[in-house]
């Protein structure tokens, strides 16, 4: 048994009161949960802290929470990983996770907002030593009572979003559908999901812009869309690349990732959305499509990244781009100009190459060429891998063929790969 | 005296484009330090993740060049930006995952007389600047050099994501403290760290050209949370966060409504004023957000 102290952020509504923060001190084994921890403390000490769990396995989803700023599962995190974690975290900075958090939002105004809430009353710092665990409600949704948010109105919305079922055409099969265990082996990632919003809730995009449809919703749009069965693929990922606050608005940060406690990858299935929405040549109005085309055109050429090109190329690609801009191509080609000319002041882009589209340099003494052969290979093959369904070396000792993942999937280039 | 560290050094692209002054400082701050650089001039743009989201095996066959470029010289890898990491860590995942998928790689380079050989002990590796200071340099080592400790100078670390993200990928198994190097760095050079929310978070800068305001409003927002903390300034091992951070950082301003102005240092910058090198040697007057106060803050604090 070890002694632990746990900083829960509470939030009681009908008291009025604004948010705190309250220790309290458990006795566990280092291997059990902190989700163990808070169920002890309210056996002690308070029965009104509140707090999801059902299965207590991570299975159902339900004890979502930020463990150290952390988004996990209470059930899936052993307190004595926490305290390691905690002590680490306040060696290297001298500040624990609940000075390191973000001012609380929203809460008690039923909505997510981004303006900081009240403050908070902080509990002086007492163990000797030891940091304590803080924990926290999830992020980026409204909090409903302490450690319980409201996972329908940023959670299950977005869910309902994204029309998660299948929608075949024609009439169904008169027994089941029949499809290749290799495509839907493409999507048992997606499919892995436990909707327990952890995603959601370290989404740093969902943060700066609450509409973002975010990980969740997204990674379960893949599962469709990777869905032999479904015959809306177009429709979905058209929808999905249009919107403003779609595929294109994920950052990239990989902190769905990270919180994710089932290895779904959410970020990695809104790559794949991306992917076959270029392979489909749907043409967003975000310059999604257009700043990937240009990006992999320029290193082609350059080998190093052209970025005036980049810029200039993503905005108002090719000859009809620059004869025809859009309304947003020429606001956006504008708006870069003072930055443009800050640049040019301070002598950051003072230089013909990074101020005229195109000038910039190729790879020297016939290196050009080799990227080049890396292309023409590639471009033809393109072979997609899903680290989650290949794993590591040696559970693959008996898979004899290279080409396999390459059969798999198909280019806009290669069409009968398939 | 330890022994030099050589290493295979890969600037990537943005600090020879819109961040010209981190190349330039590397440079410097690698020789005060004694650390010999074989610039690998060959070598070709990681694809930023950008090149994998629209075909895979180009990304990892274009990283497996230069990894296999960098093999050639006989010597590991440096980068000094924490997006290259990233995309890199990701392709040499891959194709350290899978023999087969290597072969068929490797073959596509064969071409070349270029292959990319596995390192089973993890002796052939590629690390930034960062991860190479702490582990194979040593903040021992780092702060015997220092001669103008930055005494007084209040640090926020900023990391880049791709640095600190996903977990699993970036060698924290073997190197748990990685996503506190900064914090140990800012304290070997005689700084005071400034904890605030943005440190891990993302700078945005990925979805510029897709939702400028939402790209803008994180780094306003993580600039702005510094400031509060009582930052003098950042510190960043990526140069795509200083084009948010720094050259954005008006921009930024405008989307947030309010004032920031806070300079931003890159990683080399940094170490280079704490080895005594000038600001103006730094390449610090390159920046869009005035790095003076800085530059105040160490005259009037005495070393």
């Amino acid at each position: 048994m070890a002694e632990y102290t746990i900083k829960v952020r509470r939030f009681q509504p009908e008291s009025g009161e604004g948010p705190y923060w309250e220790e309290f001190g458990v006795d566990l084994e280092p291997s059990l949960s902190v989700l163990d921890a808070l169920l002890q403390a309210k056996d002690r000490d308070d029965g009104s802290l509140a707090v999801r769990c059902s299965c207590r396995a991570a299975i159902c989803g339900s004890c979502g929470m930020k463990i150290n700023g952390q988004s996990t599962l209470g059930c899936k995190t052993q307190i004595g990983e926490a305290q390691e974690q905690a002590d680490k975290m306040l060696s290297a900075t001298g500040a624990t996770a609940d000075v390191a958090e973000s001012p609380i939002r929203g809460v008690g105004e039923g909505i997510m907002g981004t303006e900081s809430g009240p403050d908070i009353e902080t509990a002086p710092l007492e163990v000797d030593g030891a940091a304590p665990i803080v924990i926290e409600p999830m992020g980026n949704m409204p909090v409903v009572k302490d450690l319980v948010t409201d996972m329908e109105s940023t959670h299950w919305k977005k869910i309902r979003r994204v029309t998660p079922w299948l929608l075949p055409h024609g009439a169904p099969p008169e027994r089941e559908y029949v499809v290749e265990p290799e495509s839907m082996i493409d999507i048992t990632q997606s499919m892995a999901c436990i909707q327990c919003g952890a995603c959601v809730s370290s989404c740093l995009s969902m943060e700066a812009d609450p509409e973002f449809i975010g990980p969740a919703a997204l990674a379960k749009a893949y599962r469709f869309v990777g869905d032999p069965r479904d015959a809306e693929t177009v429709e979905r990922l058209t929808d999905l690349a249009h919107d403003p606050h779609g595929i294109y608005d994920c950052t990239h940060c990989f902190s769905c990732v990270d919180a994710c406690p089932k290895g779904v990858a959410p970020m990695d299935q809104i790559m794949r959305l991306r992917r076959k929405a270029g392979e489909e040549g749907i043409h967003d109005p975000n310059s999604g499509h257009d700043h990937e085309i240009a990006f992999v055109k320029i290193i082609e050429k350059k080998g190093t990244l052209d970025e005036s090109l980049l810029l200039q190329e993503s905005f108002a690609p090719g000859v009809i781009g620059k004869l025809k801009p859009t309304k947003r191509a020429i606001r956006e080609m504008l708006g870069s100009l003072p930055t443009a000319f800050r640049g040019i002041k301070t002598g950051k882009m003072r230089s013909l190459p990074k101020l005229i589209p195109g000038v910039h340099h190729k790879l020297p003494g016939g290196a050009q060429d080799e990227v080049k052969a890396i292309y023409e290979h590639a471009e033809a093959h393109n072979e997609e891998f899903n680290l989650y369904i290949k794993g590591e070396e040696g559970d693959l000792v008996d898979e004899p063929d290279v080409e396999k993942g390459a059969e798999r999937s198909t280019s806009p280039e290669n069409p009968e790969a398939k | 005296m330890a022994d030099t560290i050589k290493v295979a050094y890969w600037p990537g692209c943005v600090s020879r484009g819109f961040t010209p002054e981190l190349h330039g400082s590397m440079a410097l701050v690698a020789q005060k330090l004694g650390i010999e650089l074989v610039t690998l001039d060959r070598a070709n743009c990681c694809g930023a993740g950008v090149i994998a989201e629209h075909n895979q095996e180009l990304a990892d066959t274009l990283n497996a060049r230069t990894f296999a470029l960098a093999q050639q010289t006989g010597l590991s890898m440096m980068n000094i930006c924490s997006t290259c990491q990233g995309a890199q860590s990701e392709c040499q995942q891959r194709l350290d995952a899978d023999s087969a998928y290597r072969a068929h790689v490797n073959e596509t380079l064969s071409g070349q007389g270029l292959a990319y050989e596995r390192s089973e002990d993890g002796s052939w590796n590629n690390k930034n600047f960062l991860w190479l200071l702490v582990e194979d340099y040593g903040l021992d080592r780092l702060a015997a050099q220092v001669t103008r400790p930055l005494s007084g100078l209040r640090v926020g670390p900023f990391y880049g994501c791709y640095i600190v993200r996903p977990k699993e990928r970036l060698g924290y198994a073997e190197f748990p403290d990685r996503d506190i190097y900064l914090e140990q760095v800012i304290k070997a050079l005689g700084g005071e760290i400034v904890e605030y929310d943005g440190a891990r978070k993302c700078c945005g800068f990925p979805v510029i050209t897709m939702n400028r305001e939402t790209s803008l409003r994180q780094a306003g927002t993580h600039v702005g949370d510094a400031i509060d903390a009582g930052a003098d300034c950042l510190v960043t091992p990526c140069p795509l966060c200083h084009l948010n951070l720094d050259m954005q950082q008006p921009e930024a301003a405008k989307v947030v409504n309010r004032d920031l102005g806070l300079a931003v240092l890159h990683l080399p910058q940094l170490v280079g004023l704490a080895l005594g090198a000038s600001p103006k040697e730094l390449g610090m007057p390159k920046h869009i957000a005035s790095t003076k106060w800085v530059e105040e803050r160490l005259t009037a604090v005495p070393a």
